[in-house]
């Protein structure tokens, strides 16, 4: 079997408060195949948040080792980190974090700037991420136009722009009602299956949580248990 | 490429954050009128006392006198002088103005207060000795009366000297008969007549204290210089006008410059403060923008340049505001202060020139960068996880 896309091992997290030292994740041992879809739940302060920020190369482990596509991540600067998020990882954030200033099209395009591609290129593929979530006609609305599912779906165009291997997505149905929420997940379930993406999904929905094929349960900075 | 996407973007959001900007636009913009106003004045005084000084005429008073005013020279002494090496004549004689210097009481126009203001009494040669001398009104004295010219910046500065008026100096009445103007040099604060009427009203006998002589080429001073030392007759010292002039104000023009740098430069830390400030409330206000353009892989090297840069747009923004408040207000604006070294009222017009403005907008550009250093330093370095959940 060949190596796994993300490969973590002992990994601590300790956070200094004051003099106190707080340790959110304890001597983690992960390993996530290419094109599977996990969920990550656990009450609040489990440290489910925490790793997926170090999966995205957003903050560093005290100790361990993280691999991603072959990668070692742990030892980057913060620079060299910021260029490898670019090209490697997509974000989907709970409250969207879409630029407000910026229209639907140009907040996808985005990441796209990064890259060496013309402008012609960087509009063809923002349409096209719009058109694969179903808000091509929206192309030219701000943020505030749009009501929080179609913002969300914006904020997944804007991961999957520069087609990304792993997508780790934070709460991402978390401040949406049902019905937004589902056409959401419904969304992963295609990128996962039609177009074979890892995902990460951090969730304290068990509904959202039972459309990924694994689950893991954290608990004070420890795995306890895996649904598959 | 990113460079230009996250600054664009920083200043689209400008608008939304305008009431803060414009605080610390006004704080830079305050400190900048001072600066400008304060080196327009130091220009101003240079300017007046620039013009008045050519290169090809020396002016001659008693070696060891600080000025016109502690010096005396006789008849004879004056004569020695005329016929001097270096020194130009035509059919008549040498081009040469003996000139009598005495300070007279007047009450200054704004506040009324008594400034001394020179009162020279000048030979017939004087106003060719001037080369941009001009008469504006009137007409001028008439050699052997009672008769005064008054220069432009004198008659905007003291009460009492109106054309065609009386005025009391000394124990006689004079008539104005004239208004002239020197290009704004120091000549424009004095007051004329003709010297022998001056040496009679003033019981100077036939003493004078300073000769303007025309030479008959710039390099002449030294041969003139070298000529009088060596005469044993004699004990004076000769320098161009351009020397003279600039030797008598260099107390007051390095006390304005110096005063007016200390006072911007204590007034720019106060400002610096006020852009720091403003530019931490951008960066608090657009948190969890950076944050995600962070995340999504922007560096934090183009966040630093986009405070920078809106640091910067409100440096130059304060720049030209005070430039222009400066200009509006100070530019061509006449006073006049007293001249320590000569004991003398010199009038003199703000002058803002484009070096000054220059100045003033370098100097509002680097507030404004001071000013956004820190904050930028700390949004490029903040964390990216807390950043993305503040609101």
């Amino acid at each position: 079997m060949s190596e796994p896309l993300v490969q973590v091992r002992g990994v601590r997290k300790e956070y200094r408060r004051g003099t106190e030292v707080v340790p959110v994740l304890d001597g983690l041992d992960l390993d996530i195949q290419a094109g599977d879809y996990l969920a990550l739940m656990g009450p609040s302060g489990s440290g489910k948040s925490t790793l997926l920020n170090l999966l995205g190369g957003l903050d560093q482990p005290t100790s361990g080792t993280i691999r991603v596509g072959g990668t070692s991540i742990e030892g980057l600067s913060s620079n060299e980190l910021a260029s490898w998020r670019a090209s490697h990882v997509g974000f989907i954030f709970q409250m969207y974090n879409l630029l407000p200033v910026l229209t639907a099209r140009q907040n996808v395009e985005l990441p796209l700037l990064l890259t060496p591609q013309s402008k012609a290129e960087r509009t063809h593929r923002a349409d096209a991420a719009l058109a694969l979530v179903g808000l091509s006609d929206r192309a030219n609305h701000k943020p505030a136009e749009l009501s929080g599912g179609q913002e969300q779906r914006v904020g997944i165009a804007r991961a999957i722009v520069t087609d990304p291997e792993l997508l780790l997505c934070d709460e991402p149905t978390g401040d949406l009602d049902r019905k937004s929420g589902d056409q959401i997940l419904d969304l992963f379930d295609a990128l996962n299956r039609e177009a074979g993406k890892t995902i990460v999904m951090v969730t304290h929905d068990p509904r959202a949580a039972a459309r990924a094929r694994r689950i893991l349960y954290l608990d004070k900075g420890v795995l306890v248990r895996e649904e598959a | 490429m990113q460079l230009w996407t996250v600054i664009w973007m920083n200043l689209r959001s400008l608008p939304g954050r305008l009431a803060a900007t414009s605080v610390a636009v006004i704080g830079i913009g305050g400190v900048v009128m001072v600066l400008v106003a304060t080196l327009a004045m130091s220009q101003g005084f240079k300017a007046a006392l620039n013009v008045a000084g050519a290169s090809d005429i020396a002016v001659i008073v008693r070696g060891g006198s600080s000025g016109e005013l502690a010096s005396n020279l006789s008849d004879a002494e004056a004569k020695v002088i005329e016929d001097a090496p270096g020194i130009a004549r035509d059919a008549h004689g040498p081009l040469v103005s003996p000139e009598v210097y005495v300070l007279v009481d007047l009450p200054m126009i704004g506040s009324g207060t008594a400034a001394n203001v020179p009162f020279r009494g000048v030979g017939p040669h004087a106003t060719a000795l001037r080369s941009h001398f001009k008469l504006v009104a009137g007409r001028l004295f008439a050699p052997g009366l009672d008769e005064v010219i008054v220069g432009r910046g004198a008659a905007s500065q003291f009460r009492g000297i109106r054309l065609g008026q009386p005025v009391r100096f000394g124990t006689k009445q004079w008539t104005v008969v004239g208004i002239f103007e020197d290009q704004g040099s120091v000549t424009e604060s004095e007051v004329w007549t003709d010297v022998h009427v001056l040496q009679s009203s003033y019981r100077r006998g036939s003493g004078i204290q300073s000769v303007r002589a025309q030479l008959l080429a710039p390099e002449a001073t030294e041969r003139l210089s070298s000529a009088l030392k060596a005469d044993p007759r004699i004990n004076v010292a000769v320098a161009t006008e351009k020397a003279f002039y600039s030797e008598q104000s260099r107390a007051l023009v390095t006390l304005v410059t110096t005063l007016g740098s200390a006072i911007s430069l204590v007034m720019g830390i106060g400002a610096v403060f006020g852009a720091i400030n403003t530019m931490y409330a951008a960066v608090a206000a657009r948190t969890r923008e950076i944050a995600t353009l962070r995340a999504i892989g922007f560096s934090g090297g183009a966040v630093l340049a986009s405070v920078l840069v809106e640091a910067l747009l409100i440096g130059v923004a304060g720049g030209v505001l005070g430039g222009l408040l400066a200009y509006v207000g100070f530019d061509g604006y006449r006073a006049s202060t007293l001249n320590f070294q000569t004991f003398s009222q010199l009038t003199f017009a703000f002058s803002i020139t484009p070096a000054v403005l220059t100045t003033g907008i370098l100097y509002s550009v680097v507030l404004g960068l001071l000013g956004g250093l820190w904050p930028g330093y700390r949004a490029a370095h903040m964390s990216v996880t807390a950043g993305l959940r503040s609101l």
